[in-house]
């Protein structure tokens, strides 16, 4: 009974998971191998595309900027979340889960008003007699970036607010009453052992900002194109599908190294695991 | 953890505070303009373009089909997730480790990446419909939710209370309804808040899986966007915060905000 009943209960999302995702995204890397030019053909050729390379660096590097800027925003806020009194701090978790419960679609679009030709940027500057002519920001890393980080900052506070209030309380106040300036305490003590969970943040901020397509398509659009983008057009407007399909592919194996590579390290990193 | 705060830094925090919530303001702005155009601070005040989502078809009907997907698809994924969640904390020695890995899969593989694949080999390869592969597609999306965060209040679980109802004469499926069931009742609830906010708001899975009539609301806002700038989207987008402020009253009414952060 017990036998059939573990197995059996795992067994129904087993099958979907297995059937309608394992499978399809495996289909999808291995029709990159079956092209009659050769085994490596289709990565050869998107290798040694320019533009194709230049779409992935460009997507590494908004990713890592993205999650540089996130991580020093993040933490220092989840920081002062965690010494709110009681009331201040609900509302400030309100304040930040709000936005990350409205959609990416919501939250990127608020930017096409704030940067966009009539944006609010663009309309107090000429007020203000700074500029004589609205600046271009949509359509450059520099807009993509800004949306990504006001999409990814609300993860990273509530996942960080999480981690520093894990902290005992103790090792702080033995820290201080030992002598240490709050700058002290701050790097030596609170930072080490918030280092784990600034590693889970950070992966997940890149990983979601490395494949994300909503924002690079509404704020990057064909000039600024990501890996997302990228392959969305390949599909669905060239349907080039073996070519969208090394586009999955890559994108599943940097996805899938970054994650393993730093939970790893962020398990090693752990100066309470003994 | 407790420390005092340095001026700067409150300030700076406070600062992270408008940065966060200023955009949003500017949508609600944006919504009320009397102008053509996308603008803030509003010039003039209308409630003209909320009406006129009502006059657009495509705005109605998917709606309604995001909110048809979101339930439907967090439905299935809690009926195939829960007992799944219950087998991995009820028999947690001889299950493999890979199976906990498997059902978080969703998350690890990029949704883009999932999104493609579904459709090459579900929707075109088996000849699945759109509508029934969008409800998988959102189910799978999902799963993630129905099998940690259920998983997480059955770990706090005792599971002798369960063994004892059994050895008193009820039966195992009737144990489960009315002794489990009510006590995992707040990990099934915010499993579901999770999954359905997250399906109603997804745009990589649902992207390729539109068709002839059918579509969800985020890709029908993508597409009224590429032709139309005008404050329609603004007060759409006001609409579906409201449903995410409405979702956060449930989360508070029944766990309380704090849970999230855990």
């Amino acid at each position: 009974m017990n036998k059939f009943a573990k197995w059996g209960l795992t067994l129904p999302a087993t099958i979907l998971v297995v059937a309608l995702l394992v499978v399809p995204v495996l289909a999808t890397i291995a029709t990159t191998f079956g092209e009659p030019k050769g085994i490596f053909s289709t990565y050869t050729a998107f290798f040694n595309s320019g533009f194709r390379t230049g779409i992935l660096y460009r997507t590494l590097r908004i990713a890592l900027i993205t999650t540089a800027i996130s991580l020093v925003i993040g933490f220092l806020t989840a920081y002062v979340i965690a010494q709110m009194p009681g009331r201040l701090k609900s509302i400030a978790i309100i304040a930040a889960v709000f936005p990350l419960l409205t959609g990416v679609v919501v939250r990127s679009f608020a930017w096409l008003i704030i940067l966009g030709k009539n944006g609010i940027v663009n309309s107090s500057l000429l007020s203000l007699g700074i500029i004589s002519d609205p600046l271009s920001m949509l359509y450059t890393e520099g807009s993509v970036i800004v949306a990504m980080v006001y999409l990814f900052v609300p993860l990273m506070i509530l996942t960080l607010t999480g981690v520093l209030e894990g902290i005992p309380r103790d090792v702080v106040e033995a820290s201080a009453s030992l002598g240490a300036k709050p700058i002290a305490t701050f790097f030596q003590v609170i930072l080490p052992l918030a280092v784990p969970g600034l590693i889970v943040g950070a992966v997940l901020v890149f990983t979601g900002s490395f494949t994300s397509y909503a924002t690079p398509q509404l704020l990057g659009g064909e000039q600024m194109m990501m890996m997302g983008t990228l392959l969305y057009q390949r599909a669905m407007v060239t349907f080039d599908w073996v070519g969208a399909s090394t586009i999955a592919a890559i994108m599943v194996v940097i996805t899938i190294a970054v994650v393993s590579i730093m939970s790893r390290i962020a398990r090693r990193l752990n100066p309470m695991a003994v | 953890m407790a420390a005092r705060i340095h001026p700067l830094l409150g300030a700076f925090a406070i600062l992270v505070f408008l940065f966060l919530l200023a955009p949003l303001v500017i949508i609600v702005g944006a919504s009320l303009s009397d102008t053509t155009y996308l603008t803030f601070p509003p010039q003039g005040l209308t409630l003209r373009w909320f009406t006129n989502i009502f006059e657009i078809s495509a705005f109605r009907n998917t709606a309604i089909t995001s909110f048809q997907v979101a339930i439907l698809g967090t439905g299935l994924s809690l009926l195939i997730g829960i007992p799944a969640a219950y087998a991995l904390n009820r028999y947690r020695v001889g299950l493999p480790k890979w199976l906990g890995t498997l059902f978080i899969l969703p998350i690890l593989v990029p949704e883009i990446v999932f999104g493609f694949s579904l459709l090459k080999s579900v929707t075109i390869g088996m000849g699945l419909p759109i509508y029934p592969s969008l409800i998988i597609g959102h189910a799978l999306l999902v799963l993630p939710y129905s099998v940690r965060v259920v998983g997480a209040s059955l770990a706090s679980f005792d599971f002798s209370v369960e063994e004892a109802a059994i050895s008193l004469g009820c039966p195992p499926w009737k144990t489960f309804l009315t002794v489990v069931l009510p006590n995992i009742r707040a990990g099934v609830i915010a499993a579901f808040i999770l999954a359905f906010i997250t399906s109603i708001n997804d745009v990589s899975i649902s992207v390729f899986l539109t068709g002839p009539g059918i579509s969800t609301l985020p890709i029908q806002i993508l597409a009224h966007m590429e032709q139309f700038f005008d404050p329609t989207i603004a007060s759409v987008s006001v609409l579906l915060m409201l449903v995410t402020v409405g979702v956060m009253a449930i989360v508070e009414a029944t766990l309380g905000l704090t849970f999230l952060t855990k």
